[in-house]
């Protein structure tokens, strides 16, 4: 047992180090540290240039994408290489988010199911930052019960025509193409009916309206689709075969939105070093001990959960599912973490925004954001679903509409 | 990184769960736990027989000599077992005080004693109500006698020698405080057991009076190596607490198939589905803190304390928390005397104790990382 790097491995680091030393942009790296869930921007800077810049500078010396393969605009490079990448890349990771759903979705489901000449001609720039993608799933009727979405896709020659709305889609605002999973038969049960496709965003009767968030930030969007036209070689996977290849792309999602979760223990640690309670220093109260003793060991326990899973993937096998609980346990932390920060300051951690204090601002940008970590890429409920099922083998939640053409569900509650 | 056992240790491993499973089955535990015997004798000698209880004994004591690595998948095993057999007190509190202090004359008595299953052995640390600190050792050692009492100390009515914890100075610090073994058969000691939480392990007071005392270590050093010895051990109770963190986990979800209500298996419902999961959330987060322990154990690395505070939290709240919603999926029948749940909350609330309370843990993990920020 030990943490060390295989001869191999810590050559590529060391090339890995030398190469992000000599080209990151520094000038940043000091406010990419700091910057925790709900609060990764740029004072004097736009973030997705800067983002775009790193990223085709990687792009070009081929550090991008590093397990896609390399005529796709990736190293191929081994899972492990990939992840002693993220480990020196450090805070200018954070830079790479808005590319998230880009490199770690739609990128997999193209080259899964996209024709080859598609795969050349797409791959390349979304792997280098010069083109956004965005992931068009969810709807206002199927956020967890994704195959329960109503965008229409109706065949007209060698084109489809799409009409209906997406909600959730985060990134559709600066993104140059999306992957769109729609309704081709409604009179099939749901799951047999869908259909993907890939298109680009600047199709005529594509409307994107952002949609604002309890913290004031837009990162999600509506998406509107009027009479939008597709033509039948953007489709991915057969006719009616779009659950299937959505299942590639929400495996996708899951495994990179668990990898890079933050829990906010460190910052609340950090918090508890220096502050003052009315009764001396907060990490000297009993109480507070308490509670960062239980969130540590939480913190800790992911940390060394992964490092589990790259061991595994350092011996070529693949991750087991305790991956899968990263998202689940570090969501609601984060969020008890940010409550607790403020209580800490009693009256004054309301009142202190943002701009006025740097500690309440960091904790209340993180309590803002923490409720989308709870439900983005599956809710706590559907994690927690997955684990039962998929580890500890529970029978599957009974489906009442399983069976049940897709028109005939009914659509309201009551009434 | 290979931050994981290797197959050698997994393969020991299997060894030691395939052996438990048949010598150690709950019918076997419950002779214990009803009072008919204080330990089971005959798991004890083949523990012994099979090596396990030296495993990490160098070979010149009696030892296999192989290591912490693999003391601490037999010890997951041994709590996946509930075995009643005072494993714990011998091989992680006894054993591991003689490696650290012992002289090679007291290594040589009592290491291979121990090792042979001849020697049962515990640590003497507690005087009643509180958690681990010098100014709770009121038990006195002059002029090579122990007078006081200790209480409660783990199986202390079927061990042979005791390691105590005695008084020796009067500055108010931590040298004060030096370290004893003594012959539990000697004149002057005194046993009684004592009912408690956990009968599968049995807990006892023992009274010194003009005892015969034998130093362990040098007079003074009594409470930097009892603070060694209860990190080492933390880590190795840390296994044995993921092993019946598991085996309460693995009990729920069988019986969560097994039971049929409402005309559902009842495992088929959300609220205990996501019981079931939490449990296994809780038991993985243990498991993998753990690891860090053993790594921390086995390497000897500075960062020990630190990650054997972390292990002992997080494997203490695992198997409370999966031994007691255990019983919760089995309903009714979780709490009757005839199921099995509850030898694992049994044994999941007395381990909570064994080593000092959450409170002093969670107080050790804290000044630990304050040291390792501010350092």
């Amino acid at each position: 047992m030990n943490f060390d790097d295989t001869p191999q491995e810590a050559e590529f680091r060391a090339t890995a180090r030398a190469w992000i030393g000599a080209n990151a942009p520094k000038q940043y790296e000091d406010e990419l540290r700091k910057s925790s869930l709900g609060r990764t921007q740029l004072k004097n800077a736009n973030i997705l240039e800067v983002a775009k810049a790193w990223q085709k500078k990687k792009a070009d010396a081929g550090w991008a994408c590093l397990h896609w393969p390399k005529e796709y605009g990736g190293r191929g490079s081994s899972p492990i290489e990939r992840v002693i990448w993220q480990q020196e890349e450090g805070p200018f990771g954070k830079l790479s988010h808005m590319f998230i759903i880009g490199h770690g979705m739609c990128g997999p489901t193209m080259m899964a199911f996209a024709r080859e000449e598609h795969k050349r001609a797409y791959l390349p720039p979304l792997a280098s930052g010069e083109k956004v993608w965005c992931q068009l799933f969810s709807e206002p009727a199927g956020g967890s019960d994704v195959a329960g979405l109503r965008t229409r896709a109706e065949k007209d020659g060698d084109e489809w025509v799409i009409n209906g709305q997406k909600i959730w889609t985060s990134g559709a605002h600066y993104s140059d193409y999306g992957i769109l999973l729609t309704r081709t038969d409604p009179t099939v049960p749901k799951h047999k009916g869908l259909t993907m496709f890939f298109l680009d965003m600047k199709s005529p009767g594509v409307e994107v309206r952002p949609i604002k968030q309890a913290s004031g930030a837009s990162d999600f969007n509506e998406v509107y689709f009027t009479n939008v036209r597709i033509p039948d070689h953007q489709r991915l996977g057969e006719v009616g075969d779009g659950w299937n290849v959505s299942l590639t792309t929400l495996m996708n999602e899951r495994m990179s939105i668990g990898a890079g979760v933050s829990t906010g223990f460190p910052e609340l640690f950090e918090y508890c070093s220096s502050l003052m309670l009315d009764d001396g220093p907060a990490i000297e109260d009993r109480a507070v001990r308490a509670k960062l003793a239980n969130w540590a060991v939480k913190a800790s326990g992911l940390r060394y959960t992964s490092m589990r899973a790259i061991s595994a993937l350092s011996k070529g096998e693949r991750p087991g599912p305790e991956n899968s609980i990263g998202k689940l346990v570090a969501g609601s932390m984060i969020q008890d973490v940010a409550t607790y920060a403020l209580d800490l300051q009693g009256a004054a951690g309301v009142v202190s925004g943002p701009e006025d204090a740097e500690v309440a601002g960091r904790f209340q940008a993180m309590l803002l954001r923490a409720p989308g970590t709870r439900v983005e890429g599956g809710t706590d409920e559907i994690m927690r679903n997955i684990i039962a099922e998929r580890v500890l083998g529970l029978p599957g939640d009974i489906r009442v509409d399983k069976d049940v053409p897709f028109n005939k569900i009914p659509t309201k509650g009551r009434g | 990184m290979n931050f994981d056992f290797s197959d050698d240790q997994k393969q020991l491993r299997d060894q030691a769960r395939k052996f438990l499973t048949e010598k150690c089955s709950p019918k076997a535990v419950r002779i214990v736990l009803d009072g008919k015997a204080p330990y089971d004798k005959a798991l004890w000698k083949g523990l012994a027989e099979m090596g396990f209880l030296g495993v990490a004994i160098p070979e010149e004591f009696g030892g296999a000599g192989a290591g912490h690595l693999e003391l601490c998948v037999i010890a997951e095993e041994m709590g996946r077992a509930n075995a009643p057999v005072p494993f714990s007190s011998t091989v992680y509190l006894a054993a591991e005080a003689l490696l650290i202090a012992g002289s090679d004359a007291q290594k040589k008595k009592w290491l291979p004693a121990i090792a042979s299953g001849e020697a049962i052995g515990t640590l003497a640390l507690f005087e009643g109500k509180g958690n681990p600190s010098p100014k709770n050792v009121k038990v006195t050692a002059a002029n090579g006698m122990l007078n006081g009492v200790k209480k409660p100390v783990a199986d202390g009515a079927i061990a042979d020698f005791a390691v105590v914890a005695a008084r020796t100075g009067s500055s108010g610090r931590e040298n004060d405080i030096s370290l004893f073994l003594v012959d539990l058969k000697d004149a002057g000691v005194e046993v009684k057991s004592l009912t408690n939480l956990d009968p599968t392990r049995g807990q006892a007071e023992i009274s010194f009076k003009d005892c015969k005392a034998e130093p362990l270590g040098a007079a003074g050093d009594g409470w930097s190596i009892l603070t060694q010895v209860l990190d080492r051990a933390a880590v190795l109770c840390a296994f044995e607490q993921v092993g019946g963190a598991d085996r309460a986990l693995e009990m729920g979800r069988d019986y969560a198939l097994d039971r049929i209500a409402f005309g559902r298996q009842i495992g088929s419902f959300q609220a205990i589905k996501h019981m079931l999961a939490d449990m296994y959330v809780s038991a993985t987060l243990a498991r993998s803190n753990s690891y860090y322990g053993a790594w921390a154990l086995s390497t000897n690395a500075a960062e020990l304390p630190e990650a054997a505070a972390a292990a002992r939290i997080s494997a203490t709240q695992a198997f409370q928390h999966c031994a007691k919603n255990n019983i919760q999926v089995h309903g009714g029948m979780g709490f009757t005397w005839e199921f099995d749940c509850h030898m694992y909350y049994r044994r999941a609330n007395a381990m909570a104790l064994g080593l000092g309370s959450l409170t002093y843990w969670e107080d050790q993990l804290i000044d630990r990382m304050r040291k390792k920020n501010a350092a």
